[in-house]
């Protein structure tokens, strides 16, 4: 066992892991942040994506110890208090989701996106991102959507600069 | 055309397009799935072991290493099972919790470890030694079909006389579809968490979409009444029919671990492990002969369907009878005959999925309309409208029930027109002629699908209402909720009944201590069944509060009315809660379960005839398409949309079910592919070798409407319809239109005969094969 440390949405967090222990595993269940998922256990679907200093990746192949010292955030760090995150509030608002267990991934990815391109890429752009997010229960109409608007409201009136 | 959600307005009357209850939980990571809830102390995790082959003896399980690796606490063998080894949903015995001597697919459970840990139980598993004996296997439709490996025998549907109707017909042709199978790939994997309770009690978190089937299968595994095994789930992370049967055989498992150590047990299958182990769509084999006149009119029509139902029977039945239900889709055939075969294989056993048959079904018809119209040298479109059922009631289906409720003439000329369906036929036809490498296709195709159980006994559904005494519901049904928005929908005709808000409503999760003896929340009957269920619970409470203010207040019971957040009682107001309140002081029950059953619904599966559905569903769907010749890569450039919601309960959730079905209808159509090697090992068992689509497979131009004229002719909730598999089959129309560019890639001179999925492959292969076709004429 390694000793781990690191800063989980806003917080130190620490905890004694295997070398071997994934970040999703030390978020879900050394922390209990069960809002990060496990959908294929292979980075594939994007269910378990968070950010790591800022950056999205994929929490299922990335090991806790690669994030010591770093600044991790997930779906649960990004309401203010009741204050939902713009993107947050978009999905809900745009019904961009059915059985949720997609959502969260979704949620980070997207802001994400909007992080990169400094504003609110072109729909095509959008899509072309989010394919490392898998959705089985949408067509992802709506999901698009509510990355607009959820951009939009994080950066208002901001296209991307591209 | 996307009704936007009105998420402030929390307004509890149905018809509104109000968000899913759960979406708030959803977005902040608050909402639980089985694997998301609080592990008790000693919990133990499970990890199965497999087979390797597909049909084997089992001449030696050695499992001594494994009972002695670090971390284990139980290794379970079907030995282990103090009940019955069977998880059947239909009880054919042919479902063993773990093989016994013969397996029978390559991933059928062996044996399963319990551990400290989940990795302790994985390494401890690979330390099995099996001695298999190999079996010969069957592993395609084909060989199964040559072999006669039949399960169950195939009932006939017979209409007129179709072989006297077809060789009496000016044309006639015949042809053969192979259609591929379908992996559900719910995000959330198969999963279940069972603790074990006093005496012979046992709590099952199951992942399921029919929690008293799984409440039962565990009751006979540990030899156990029913009334001992309590089955609970909030909601799934997706089911789509993958959570229908298959989730028995993980919950005994759990169930037989906890059991057998006292402790609590969870097992979670990894992805992997799941696209093995569990069943998925059946991919059939679908022939076909028709006889049709000069205006494309069929005349007889004759389909021999057979299905690859895997190793055992589990609802393959059910399955392959829908599927009959659906060969004539949204034709009327004067003379029909339909049989499907059921065929075994040493493959993993499969399911039901999202249409159960259905989908298979209606691609004989589709595909031959396509043929009929080449031949004829018509727009496929012509040919279909002159096909479909008529509205005034005339005609039969081929297991004899009137369609009465046929919008298909009025619903495919309304979308045909919004689409601009016939100039962009022949823009795309002129814009072909002058492209090489790129050809591009369009093709309108209806739905029509039968809502019920085709086992009629299913159509029941109850519910449970309490009213407490500060004016807050708590509601309860057999229903479970999926993501398909069913629970908000029942949520919305409760409110709507007492007249009060959707969140003084509380959504409760399904458990069958609450409601018993429901059936699977599929078949599209989710919200028909329980929200009439519901209602009825409502109505009980609402007639006695009404006896109660009546008398209190002298006035008669007609006087009492429920509204808007308001009781008015003759000439004065309260609100709910203080007539709750009052209610209870004067010793009225507030409580009542509510039940029902759909009525008029019968058939004899004997004599092919009778009413299995209480009504129709409709939609229909344009689709253009480009193909890239040289690649066979296919693009989806836009869509249109028409369906028939009935009075929609929820405008914003029907939208999600009708573009997911889509979508998820095209990946069976287009992208996703299952392929087994000659051994009859999956290899297609990540999402990395399996494609579903993503994000940019999405088309660019998508417009979906609900039919503004929709009503159903059936007093069902609200005049709603059933909304959650009927859209999945749109998606023919995008197959139908990447026939119609394959066909452009011959110069229109050979109808390519290709099956589905409608891969790069399978496109290039059939423009190869119809190319060379036409080059002999």
């Amino acid at each position: 066992m390694t000793s781990v440390s690191m800063t989980v949405n806003g917080k130190p967090a620490s905890g004694e892991v295997e070398p071997r222990t994934l970040l999703v595993d030390f978020l879900r269940e050394h922390l209990r942040l069960t809002g990060t998922h496990v959908g294929c256990d292979t980075s594939q679907c994007g269910a378990c994506v968070v950010h790591v200093d800022g950056t999205a990746v994929k929490s299922c192949t990335t090991l806790a110890l690669q994030c010591e010292g770093a600044d991790v955030l997930t779906i649960e760090g990004l309401a203010q208090g009741d204050q939902l995150h713009p993107m947050q509030e978009a999905f809900r608002e745009h019904h961009a989701l059915q059985c949720g267990f997609c959502t969260p991934g979704m949620i980070m990815s997207a802001i994400d996106i909007i992080n990169r391109h400094g504003g609110v890429p072109d729909e095509t752009t959008i899509r072309h991102e989010l394919e490392g997010n898998l959705c089985r229960c949408t067509g992802y109409h709506n999901i698009v959507k509510a990355v607009i608007a959820g951009g939009e409201a994080m950066a208002p009136g901001r296209a991307a600069a591209e | 055309m996307n009704e936007r959600p009105t998420p402030s307005a929390h307004k509890g009357a149905v018809h509104r397009p109000v968000i899913h209850d759960s979406a708030e939980r959803h977005v902040t990571g608050s909402a639980l799935y089985v694997d998301d809830m609080p592990e008790l102390p000693g919990t133990l995790h499970i990890h199965v072991g497999m087979s390797e082959r597909a049909h084997a003896r089992l001449r030696a399980i050695d499992l001594q290493s494994v009972r002695t690796a670090p971390g284990v606490v139980a290794v379970l063998t079907a030995g282990d099972i103090p009940g019955v080894n069977d998880v059947s949903p239909v009880h054919a015995g042919d479902d063993p919790i773990f093989a016994e001597d013969i397996v029978e697919y390559a991933g059928q459970p062996i044996f399963a470890v319990a551990a400290e840990t989940l990795q302790a139980a994985r390494n401890a598993a690979r330390l099995a030694r099996i001695d298999y004996e190999e079996l010969p296997a069957i592993i395609t439709l084909d060989e199964a079909l040559a072999a006669a490996t039949d399960l169950a025998p195939a009932p006939e549907l017979r209409l007129g006389d179709p072989d006297a109707a077809i060789s009496a017909s000016p044309h006639r042709l015949s042809g053969t579809l192979h259609v591929g199978g379908q992996d559900h790939f719910y995000l959330e994997g198969q999963v279940a968490y069972a603790i074990p309770g006093e005496g012979a009690d046992m709590l099952v978190h199951a992942s399921t979409q029919h929690p008293s089937e799984v409440q039962h299968l565990v009751g006979c595994m540990l030899g156990v009444p029913d009334h001992a095994v309590t089955v609970e789930v909030r909601r799934m992370g997706g089911g789509f029919g993958g959570k229908e049967s298959q989730p028995a055989l993980i919950a005994a498992i759990a169930a037989l671990a906890a059991r057998r150590t006292g402790r609590p047990a969870k097992l979670r299958l990894d992805r992997d492990d799941d696209m093995v182990m569990t069943g998925k769509r059946h991919d059939f084999r679908l022939d076909y002969e028709l006889g049709y006149d000069a205006d494309g009119r069929i005349q007889g029509a004759r389909f021999e369907f057979a299905a690859r139902c895997g190793r055992s029977l589990d609802l393959s039945n059910a399955i392959a009878d829908r599927a009959m239900f659906h060969a004539d889709n949204a034709y009327a055939l004067p003379n029909a005959y339909v049989h499907a075969r059921r065929m075994k294989t040493h493959t993993v056993s499969n399911t039901a999925f999202r249409g159960f048959g259905g989908p298979q079904g209606m691609m004989a018809i589709e595909r031959a309309i396509d043929e009929i119209a080449f031949a004829l040298g018509r727009d496929p479109l012509e040919v279909r409208r002159a096909n479909v059922y008529p509205a005034d009631g005339s005609a039969l289906t081929p297991y004899h029930m009137a369609v009465t409720d046929s919008v298909l003439d009025e619903l495919t000329e309304e979308l045909a027109a919004s689409s601009d369906y016939r100039t962009r036929r022949a823009a795309i036809r002129a814009s072909n002629a002058e492209s090489t490498a790129i050809k591009r296709g369009i093709a309108l195709t209806p739905v029509k699908f039968g809502i019920s159980f085709t086992t009629t006994h299913l159509n029941q559904a109850g519910a449970l209402v309490h009213v407490y005494k500060d004016g807050s519901v708590h509601l309860n049904h057999g229903g479970t909720e999926m993501g398909q928005g069913l629970f908000v929908k029942v949520g919305q005709v409760v409110a709507e009944a007492f007249g009060i808000e959707l969140d003084q409503v509380k959504i409760t999760a399904t458990t069958t201590a609450k409601v018993p003896n429901t059936s699977a929340t599929a078949a599209s009957a989710g919200s028909d069944l329980n929200g009439m269920a519901a209602a009825a619970a409502a109505q009980t409470i609402k007639a006695r509060l009404a006896a109660f203010a009546a008398k209190k207040h002298n006035i008669a019971e007609e006087h009492v009315v429920f509204e808007a957040g308001r009781v008015r009682i003759g000439n004065q107001e309260m609100s709910f809660a203080e007539l709750a309140h009052q209610a209870w002081m004067g010793r009225v029950s507030l409580s009542s379960t509510g039940f029902y059953a759909t009525p008029d619904i019968h058939y004899d599966r004997a004599t092919g005839r009778g009413r299995p559905f209480y009504y129709f569903a409709y939609g229909a769907a344009v689709s253009e398409v480009a193909i890239d010749t040289l690649t066979g890569e296919t693009r989806l450039l836009r869509v249109d949309i028409l369906h028939d919601a009935g009075r929609s309960l929820n405008p914003a959730i029907d939208m999600g079910q009708i573009e997911g079905g889509f979508i998820q209808g095209l990946g069976w159509l287009t992208s996703e592919e299952l392929w087994w090697n000659d051994e009859g090992r999956l290899r297609t068992h990540a999402p990395s070798t399996y494609k579903i689509p993503t994000a940019n497979d999405r088309p660019d131009d998508m417009r979906i409407a609900i039919w503004a004229k929709g009503e159903n002719r059936e007093p069902t909730i609200h005049r709603s319809k059933a909304v959650g598999e009927p859209p999945l089959m749109l998606a023919i129309s995008a197959f139908s239109a990447i026939t119609d560019a394959a066909c452009a890639a011959t110069g229109y001179r050979a109808f390519p005969r290709l099956d589905a999925p409608a891969t790069p492959e399978r496109i290039l292969m059939a423009i190869r094969e119809a190319t060379g076709r036409a080059g002999k004429k």
